[in-house]
């Protein structure tokens, strides 16, 4: 298995939105912060707002899609393979059949948007659970009939 | 898996049809003596803190007794509401006094049972037996205490059990499995002057802490002013002090007697733990898998069935490694004494290893024709540089500091990167000692240049793989393999990237073919 991004599938789209809502209620207090203290007069205008805002653009509208674009997952014959991150990219594969059982899970705002994430737990101690967020709730159901439909019938 | 021990509500019992039994009466005598010791310290607070009174002694004395009569009438009453019972399919505990609490735990997930006896249990002929689910945060089911022939009864019913529950489900198995009780095999055990030899290189200085502790527990009860530091440097330099009053010669005497004495301390106290912990170690083959037994006053009885074993570790120690001898150790998701794996040879030469090892299906060498690798050239280089960077930025700083506020030569914060320059010294040079190896059933790692550690984890038995790469690993081309290892942890720095994915390919076609769920056959 090589390691082009190519053969991933990607996250639904909409996981773009929600991760940027989420850095957007994250980047709130600090925006209204910076307002206050240019407000308040104690330098000179622009001192607080222009790099906050700016900070705050970057993280809102540019993180979340490269976040988005490095994501990826595959699901093979008998492995799920979860691609993340930008700087500290990890590539973690599990096998179905060291699967102990799956979650799937659904936030407000996921719910809002349709998507889901998707956890899968083995019994390692590294990597104890694994999670694949943005999914569009159904395929997250689908992925989860047929990983359990591998495991009973390898158990079988 | 974590989830073994779930609770089961009372009604649920229709299957069972044992009695529900109750722990020995003697226990009581064992944790009423427990309780005592609990009671110690409040004593010896209360008697220390009003020793000018005359009352003193007799307060010290009424605090124990209220302390041992409560704890006497709690546990009788706790014992009183605590049953347990050996069912068809699980064994059930019942408990509490106010809130009742019962606890079933299948057979199938009980991985091992144990047996320990303490001091006190083992002269009252107790012992204590756990029932261990690999369930995380000590949540593991115990009994205290059972007289030696219950434990021993529980332990052979409990195996017996869960054998006809996986013979049951398992129908397809053929049955040429050796099921008649085959006599235990010894397979490995040490001797007094194999505990002898492996006392002396257990060098600990532990008892100068604990020496150091009692000194200050006593100095904040009897305001001894032992540790006083004027007072040592009085001693030592002040007017006629004491060293400076000796000759050079008895300086150097008594600086080496002093060494003597802690070299001579260390190796004691390093013996003896070794006497109490690992006195009659004795490793045996059983028929449920390995037992092993050993312990002076505190006796432990540990079973580890062989298919629970996920890897094995090899260490040692760089003098002991002079002389051949190395420990080996298994890692499970049952836990042993509070450590994650379970010591079965200690103290062996590679020749008494192996074959153990070999027992629990695993090598301590690679295959014929497999080689060791290395890790990436790039990573060493790295490494070593990113030492001295870090150091080299340290040093900056602190020769700024020092330059600004005048205390000393700036020059002073050279030592500083001289100390980078010798980490990094230290990774080049210690990456000649770092490999792994795949072969056809088992993946080793091996580190380090003194005492060498060497892991090796079955390929089937790993839970998932990772590759991860830092910003630094994706443009030099090497990668870290994260393995998924039930109860430890498995990875390798630094791999080149193209052997990273090979070993990461290789390792998941392994684990592929077998479900989890055969891996317990």
């Amino acid at each position: 298995m090589d390691d082009t991004d190519t053969e991933l599938t990607p996250l639904h789209p909409n996981h773009v939105k929600v991760t940027r809502i989420v850095a957007a209620l994250f980047a709130l207090p600090f925006v209204i912060g910076s307002i206050v203290l240019e407000v308040v007069d104690v330098l000179p205008f622009g001192v607080f707002v222009v790099p906050v805002f700016l900070l705050a653009a970057f993280l809102v509208i540019r993180v979340p899609l490269r976040r988005y674009h490095a994501r990826g997952y595959d699901m093979g014959e008998d492995r799920l393979r979860v691609v993340r991150g930008i700087l500290f990219r990890s590539d973690t594969v599990v096998p179905f059949g060291r699967i102990q059982h799956i979650d799937v899970n659904q936030g407000p705002l996921q719910r809002a948007y349709g998507i889901a994430t998707l956890t899968v737990h083995t019994a390692g101690t590294h990597n104890a659970s694994v999670h694949l967020p943005g999914l569009e709730n159904s395929l997250a159901m689908d992925m989860r009939e047929e990983i359990r439909a591998h495991i009973k019938r390898e158990t079988l | 898996m974590t989830e073994a021990a779930e609770n089961i509500s009372l009604d649920d019992t229709a299957v069972s049809v044992a009695e529900p039994l109750r722990t020995h009466p003697m226990s009581l005598a064992v944790k009423a003596a427990n309780s005592l010791q609990n009671a110690l310290f409040p004593m010896a607070a209360v008697f220390f803190s009003q020793r000018d009174e005359p009352w003193a002694i007799y307060a010290a004395l009424g605090i124990g007794l209220l302390v041992a009569l409560m704890s006497a009438g709690f546990g009788y009453v706790a014992w009183r509401r605590l049953t347990y019972t050996v069912g068809e399919e699980d064994i059930r505990v019942e408990s509490g006094v106010l809130s009742r609490a019962a606890r079933s735990v299948p057979f199938e997930r009980i991985q091992d049972v144990s047996l320990e006896q303490s001091l006190i249990p083992r002269l009252l002929g107790l012992v204590s037996v756990k029932f261990e689910t690999g369930a995380g945060g000590g949540e593991d089911l115990a009994l205290k205490f059972l007289s030696e022939n219950e434990g021993e009864r529980l332990r052979e019913v409990i195996k017996a059990r869960k054998d006809g529950v996986t013979h049951v489900s398992s129908p397809g198995e053929d049955s040429n499995e050796p099921v008649e009780a085959a006599p235990a095999e010894v397979i490995f055990a040490m001797g007094e002057k194999r505990l002898l030899i492996f006392g002396l290189f257990e060098f600990s200085l532990a008892v100068f802490a604990v020496i150091a502790g009692l000194f200050q527990y006593a100095e904040t009860f009897a305001t001894i002013e032992f540790l006083d530091p004027d007072r040592f440097t009085d001693w030592l330099t002040g007017t006629g002090g004491f060293l400076s009053g000796l000759g050079l010669v008895t300086q150097i005497a008594s600086f080496l007697a002093g060494l003597l004495v802690f070299f001579v301390v260390g190796s004691i106290t390093g013996l003896v733990r070794v006497l109490l912990r690992d006195w009659d170690f004795v490793l045996e083959r059983t028929e449920q898998g390995f037992r092993r037994r050993r312990g002076m006053f505190t006796k432990t009885d540990v079973v580890m069935p062989i298919h629970r074993v996920q890897a094995i570790k090899v260490v040692t120690g760089f003098i002991r490694r002079r002389f051949g001898w190395h420990g080996l150790k298994f890692v499970s998701l049952a836990q042993d004494s509070g450590s994650a794996s379970h010591d079965v040879a200690p103290f062996a030469q590679m020749a008494e290893i192996a074959p153990i090892a070999e027992i629990a299906g695993f090598a301590v060498d690679p295959e014929q024709g497999v080689e060791w690798q290395r890790g990436s050239r790039n990573y060493r280089i790295d490494s070593a540089i990113i030492s001295i960077i870090l150091l080299g930025l340290i040093a900056c700083g602190v020769g700024t500091g020092l330059y600004f506020s005048g205390v000393a030569n700036p020059l002073y914060a050279g030592l500083i990167l001289s100390i980078g320059i010798l980490l990094a010294m230290r990774e080049m040079f210690l990456w000649r000692y770092d490999f792994n190896a795949i072969d056809g059933r088992h993946f080793f790692v091996k580190r380090g240049w003194l005492a060498p550690k060497l892991d090796v984890a079955s390929r089937v038995k790993l839970q998932s793989v990772e590759i991860a790469r830092g910003p630094l690993a994706q443009r030099r081309g090497y990668a870290t393999l994260k393995l998924g290892l039930a109860g430890g942890n498995l990875d390798f720095e630094g791999l080149p990237v193209e052997r990273a994915r090979e070993l990461r390919e290789a390792i998941l076609a392994s684990i592929a073919r077998t479900d989890f769920s055969e891996l317990s056959r």
